[in-house]
């Protein structure tokens, strides 16, 4: 490996050994569970032919948007990716209207109109996933800025991943955010991979969370399947941003458990580093953490029930009228 | 009614519009204490502090994508983005983001920005600070395209693009921040999507916008002289585009010039001419001709840059060829 990934990080998680309580500790398990096999019945979908296009599923990484958005209040915004069903998750959406998007139904949070990769939920402040990759990074910067305009003191969480990193506007939002103070946290997602080129043959310089001194933007690097660390790190960033001290950049660092959607088998990635990887599941890693194992499995079971009602939903809602989209078109 | 420049009739719509809605806020390059190229932010920054009119590092791709993000939470803001030729950089934020978001998010991520700009040739600053770019934007669904030529439009269709809850390409022509016009004194709005007769006419029918609305009332008057009833529909808008008055003029007079200062291939013309002929192909009496600026990159020396761009010469030569 070259020598490129074994510079030293920038910083490593703030207060990732501070307790938490055990209903913060239940709510990161919950969503973060819920994302796990939300996906895993968005595959079963996608090979029962009722999702088209694409699927990119968030396996392996739930505990980053676990963490990070349960340092967040309903007011707060996040922007999320086109690998985001995680974010919507975790900020609070409604797994109906979730899966109905995902099948391009009307009653979906889209009305069918954007599907998984556009999934943008108004009711929990969740600006949008994004077909192009680091374009919300941008969108993230302007929310804050307009809370700046308006006076109002909510924060904004960009979620976007390494490959995101190579755009110009990540760099660009950075000095944005820290030349006006913006309440924004960038949160990173190093999954390792953009596609299927890994981050130590795009990056000069593989400490990804170093990117944020030279914008005058602290970097944290934090272990992205320990939702404790995330969460405890993504609150002081929080707390940070809303002292007006301006943006923090947070890298967690992750692993897909798979290819980079649902059709691609993923053959590229390191095998030996996948299994070190999923070793250390997200899932496994919070729930040792929590001592209540009766409270687990009534959260598991209600979320195994909750999905299967959801996608029951999805699946008898109405198609979106194909004359109401074309009389919303103009003529010329 | 007062007489006031183009520029100044911009400066007073922001003025205004910022005064009656906190939410309205203006960003860009210079705009603050220098007031913009063209001074038509000159005064918003001792008025609305730093919050609300920021100079912004030049990264149009951020703050462009940016607006696109304030616009989505609650606010309106104002993009100035120096010259149309600068919008190729942010062009995802305003094609990808701004165009798209509400579609895509099913009617719930309204994005009313407006986006700016100044395009046109003229001022021998050469090949990439001369262009005339509307087409990128006439092409894409989602998008509002205002391009008005006089202070008075000016003032009341950037009064209506604030108010409006889509992204609105408000795009000005450098040569026109100087001319001068009578503005209401009170305030009023244009509403977008209707165009506008400058001049009346019998003979024939010339359909413009921006700058060149000036070329070509100077044309008619000089062939009203020569006993050429002519009409001059600025369209003021170009996405809404009021097809209504294209049409109504076109089969009034029969004979149509639309006359626009970017060029003739992939231009706003052909599409409005293909339009014509579509819906009033019987009231025609010959084929809708288009007198539109060259096939090329405009050059920097003045005789060469004077032979890109239509002059009044070309347009009476034109309307006298069918008439």
């Amino acid at each position: 490996m070259s020598n490129k990934t074994q510079k030293k990080e920038t910083a490593k998680g703030k207060g990732a050994t501070k307790a938490v309580s055990s209903e913060i500790l239940l709510r990161m398990y919950r969503n973060a569970y819920a994302t796990r096999h939300f996906e895993l019945k968005c595959m079963e979908l996608y090979r029962q032919g009722f999702i088209r296009g694409y699927l990119h599923p968030y396996l392996g990484e739930e505990a980053i948007a676990a963490g990070a958005c349960e340092a967040l209040r309903p007011e707060d915004y996040i922007v999320s990716t086109h690998r985001g069903h995680g974010h919507c998750i975790s900020k609070g959406a409604d797994l109906k209207k979730m899966f109905a998007e995902i099948i391009g139904r009307e009653t979906g949070y889209c009305k069918g109109r954007g599907g998984s990769m556009h999934m943008f939920s108004k009711e929990n402040n969740n600006l949008g996933a994004n077909g192009i990759v680091g374009a919300g990074i941008p969108i993230g910067t302007g929310a804050a800025m307009g809370i700046k305009v308006r006076k109002s003191d909510q924060v904004v969480i960009v979620f976007f991943s390494d490959g995101a990193a190579n755009q110009g506007v990540f760099p660009e939002s950075m000095n944005f955010a820290s030349a006006f103070n913006l309440p924004v946290i960038f949160i990173l997602e190093n999954n390792h991979y953009a596609v299927s080129t890994p981050v130590e043959c795009s990056f000069g310089n593989c400490d990804l969370a170093c990117k944020g001194p030279a914008y005058g933007v602290p970097g944290v690097c934090v272990e992205g399947n320990d939702a404790v660390e995330v969460y405890t790190t993504t609150k002081s960033a929080v707390e940070r941003a809303s002292k007006g001290e301006g943006p923090t950049l947070i890298e967690a660092k992750t692993y897909r458990h798979g290819g980079h959607h649902v059709n691609d088998p993923g053959l590229y990635m390191d095998q030996e580093l996948l299994t070190q990887w999923k070793a250390k599941d997200p899932l496994d890693i919070l729930k040792k953490k929590i001592k209540n194992k009766k409270k687990l499995k009534m959260i598991e079971e209600k979320m195994d029930q909750e999905l299967d009602e959801a996608v029951a939903f999805a699946k008898n809602s109405p198609q979106p009228s194909v004359d109401d989209f074309l009389a919303s078109i103009p003529n010329f | 009614m007062s007489e006031m420049m183009y520029r100044e009739a911009l400066n007073r719509a922001l003025f205004e519009e910022m005064r009656r809605d906190p939410t309205v806020f203006v960003l860009g390059e210079n705009i603050g204490e220098r007031g913009g190229s063209y001074q038509v932010t000159a005064g918003l920054l001792k008025e609305f502090g730093a919050v609300r009119v920021m100079d912004t590092p030049l990264s149009e791709a951020t703050f462009t994508g940016a607006a696109v993000g304030a616009a989505l939470t609650g606010t309106r803001p104002v993009v100035d983005i120096l010259f149309v030729d600068f919008t190729t950089v942010c062009m995802d934020a305003i094609v990808n983001q701004a165009a798209k978001y509400e579609f895509m998010s099913g009617g719930q991520g309204e994005v009313p920005m407006v986006l700016r700009t100044q395009g046109g040739a003229g001022n021998g600053i050469a090949a990439q600070h001369s262009q005339s770019l509307e087409a990128f934007f006439y092409h894409i669904p989602g998008l509002k395209l205002v391009m008005p030529s006089t202070p008075s439009d000016a003032y009341g269709l950037l009064v209506s693009s604030i108010r409006d809850n889509q992204p609105t390409i408000f795009l000005e022509h450098k040569l026109l921040y100087m001319t001068k016009g009578d503005v209401p004194d009170e305030a009023f709005n244009v509403p977008l999507g209707k165009a506008d007769v400058k001049k009346e006419g019998d003979d024939v029918t010339l359909i413009t916008y921006s700058y060149m609305t000036l070329k070509c009332l100077e044309a008619a008057e000089l062939l009203e002289k020569e006993g050429i009833s002519v009409e001059v529909l600025d369209l003021r808008t170009l996405k809404p585009l009021d097809q209504e008055a294209i049409l109504a003029s076109a089969r009034k007079t029969g004979k149509v010039i639309i006359v626009h200062e970017a060029c003739k291939r992939g231009g706003v013309g052909g599409d409005i001419a293909a339009m014509i002929m579509e819906e009033a192909y019987d009231d025609l009496d010959g084929p809708v001709i288009r007198v539109c600026g060259k096939d090329t990159s405009i050059p920097y020396n003045l005789e060469l840059e004077k032979v890109c761009i239509p002059t009044v010469a070309d347009i009476i030569e034109a309307v006298i060829k069918i008439t």
